[in-house]
């Protein structure tokens, strides 16, 4: 059986509220079905299911907020009938003795616990997640006093526990991935260093985020756009703190693209029509595709090259705030597509139903901060990912073409880049893709 | 369209797209782009409504005539006579 548990949507959550159930207990699920509306503190989610399955026992009731990691639900292998518990030892538990230190390499299915029957009753009565309980027992196994302090835990913290080797421990607590939040491949499910150090490099497409920030004490938000601003205040600083930060800049004639787009949307009804800002999205993932050093995520000293271009679309909330969810595979997209892509994206981002992969796994983010009017954006990365790209104002200049003076339309496009994962030139590689991609738009 | 009909759709078609605009505090001639924040997805999401809901085919060309409340509405009445 696996547990389903409040993910992190993003390097800035380190708690989130349950705003509703998507789902009956009973329900068959698929993996990317939408199970539940998360509240977070810049803005209200769906969660997607990691796995297929059956849902099984709601743990969490709407409206209280627990830390990342938290068990919510049980999901219940569909294949598997109606919830029998798996492979279970019948003799009690002899005496209790201490959880082991280490754990061997033997990986074991996520979920498997070493549980009497009575056991398992008592933790099925009590909401309790078995693989979430720490076993006191021989060999790890779990008594009826571990579940009843779960419970008790439980109701009264409404932390996870998470069973972890020290030196898993020591790990996390250095690079600040929260173990709640990591799959123990180890003994009983425990979370093994080795662990710790697959949870600190970027997300993959299929799972939520596993690097957060440490859990701080919880406290319910009065305000949630004083919320919104501390989660931004707390990503941003980590950003510039941690992040040696190197700027290029750009100025890039744009009359190619706004004839080709002025054209395109003359023959096209309204809802069809596309906004120069879907061309620079366009041009900024596939120049993203073309230079895959800056297409990933830094995280435990070495880069990871992102699953696709997922581009990061910063989208500034009308009361105050941004948000930056992923367009998947916006290098693939066609322009219409893109276009609405964007248009959904943004529509869902202000009335607070993103997804939760699409907060979760952005590989390279783009600010547009055209429509507010200026011509150059310099912006702090998003950690784990190690560029930004900047777009201003389309605005008429005065340029030289072939010898001549001509009024053009021009765009500045920035990067800022994380010189920890790539140099300047590869930087330089990035614009001047961009700016070749552009002077072709009926390619982009 | 009459002007009193046509002001009604503009506004309507602005809080279609952002829903707690205060058109109360918004002047006839202000600029309402800039006044409540709209951004060009929002301005064409506006352009879409009031398309959809006077059946006008509004071109890019025709942008610069809906900038503020009384404009728009002059635009609406004189495409519609």
């Amino acid at each position: 059986m696996a547990e389903f548990t409040m993910p992190s949507l993003g390097a800035d959550m380190d708690k989130g509220t349950l705003q509703e159930w998507l789902v009956q207990p009973g329900e068959l699920v698929r993996k990317g079905d939408p199970v539940a509306v998360i509240e977070t503190a810049k803005s209200s989610i769906e969660v997607e299911c990691f796995a297929t399955g059956r849902m099984g026992e709601l743990l969490i009731e709407p409206g209280t907020t627990v830390p990342v990691g938290t068990p919510l639900a049980l999901i219940e292998p569909a294949a598997e009938g109606a919830g029998k518990p798996e492979k279970a030892e019948e003799k009690p538990p002899v005496r209790p003795a201490p959880a082991p230190v280490s754990a061997p390499p033997a990986a074991q299915d996520r979920g498997h616990v070493e549980a009497g029957p009575l056991v398992r009753h008592l933790a099925e009565r009590t909401g309790v997640d078995l693989a979430a309980v720490q076993g006191s027992g021989h060999g790890g196994r779990l008594t009826r006093t571990d579940v009843e302090q779960a419970a008790a835990a439980t109701t009264a913290a409404g932390q996870a526990r998470v069973r972890a080797t020290p030196l898993a421990r020591r790990l996390a607590a250095e690079r600040g991935v929260d173990l709640a939040a990591v799959t123990g491949t180890g003994r009983d499910s425990a979370i093994r260093a080795a662990d710790v150090r697959k949870a600190a490099p970027g997300p993959t497409a299929a799972g939520p985020r596993h690097l957060t920030v440490p859990v701080r004490p919880s406290h319910p938000p009065e305000d949630r756009t004083a919320a919104r601003r501390q989660a931004i205040a707390g990503l941003m600083t980590r950003a510039n703190r941690d992040i040696p930060h190197y700027y290029l800049s750009t100025t890039i004639d744009m009359a190619p693209a706004m004839g080709w787009l002025h054209e395109h949307n003359r023959r096209s009804p309204v809802a069809e029509r596309i906004l120069p800002a879907a061309l620079l999205l366009k041009a900024a993932a596939l120049a993203a595709r073309e230079v895959p050093e800056l297409n990933g995520f830094w995280t435990d000293d070495h880069y990871t090259a992102g699953e696709g271009v997922h581009l990061g679309v910063a989208v500034s909330l009308r009361r105050g705030g941004l948000v930056a969810p992923a367009l998947h595979d916006a290098d693939t997209l066609e322009l219409r597509q893109l276009m609405n892509g964007l248009k959904d994206l943004v529509a869902r981002a202000r009335t607070g139903r993103l997804r939760s992969s699409e907060v979760s796994d952005p590989t390279i983010t783009v600010t547009n901060l055209g429509d507010q009017g200026v011509e150059t954006v310099f912006g702090v990365i998003y950690p784990p990912q190690v560029a930004l790209v900047g777009f201003g104002r389309i605005v008429d200049r005065p340029c030289a073409v072939d010898g001549l003076l001509g009024v053009r339309p021009v765009v500045t496009a920035t990067l800022s880049a994380d010189h920890r994962a790539t140099d300047g030139a590869v930087g330089a590689h990035y614009l001047t893709a961009v700016d070749h991609l552009l002077h072709t738009p009926e390619q982009l | 369209m009459n002007r009193t009909d046509a002001l009604d759709v503009v506004k309507e078609s602005i809080v279609q797209v952002v829903p707690d605009a205060d058109l109360a505090g918004l002047g006839l001639d202000d600029a309402f782009r800039d006044a409540l924040e709209m951004d060009s997805l929002d301005f064409l999401g506006f352009i879409e409504t009031l398309s959809e809901r006077t059946g006008l085919r509004i071109d890019d060309e025709d942008t610069p005539y809906l900038t503020t409340l009384s404009g728009s509405a002059d635009f609406l009445v004189a495409r519609t006579k």
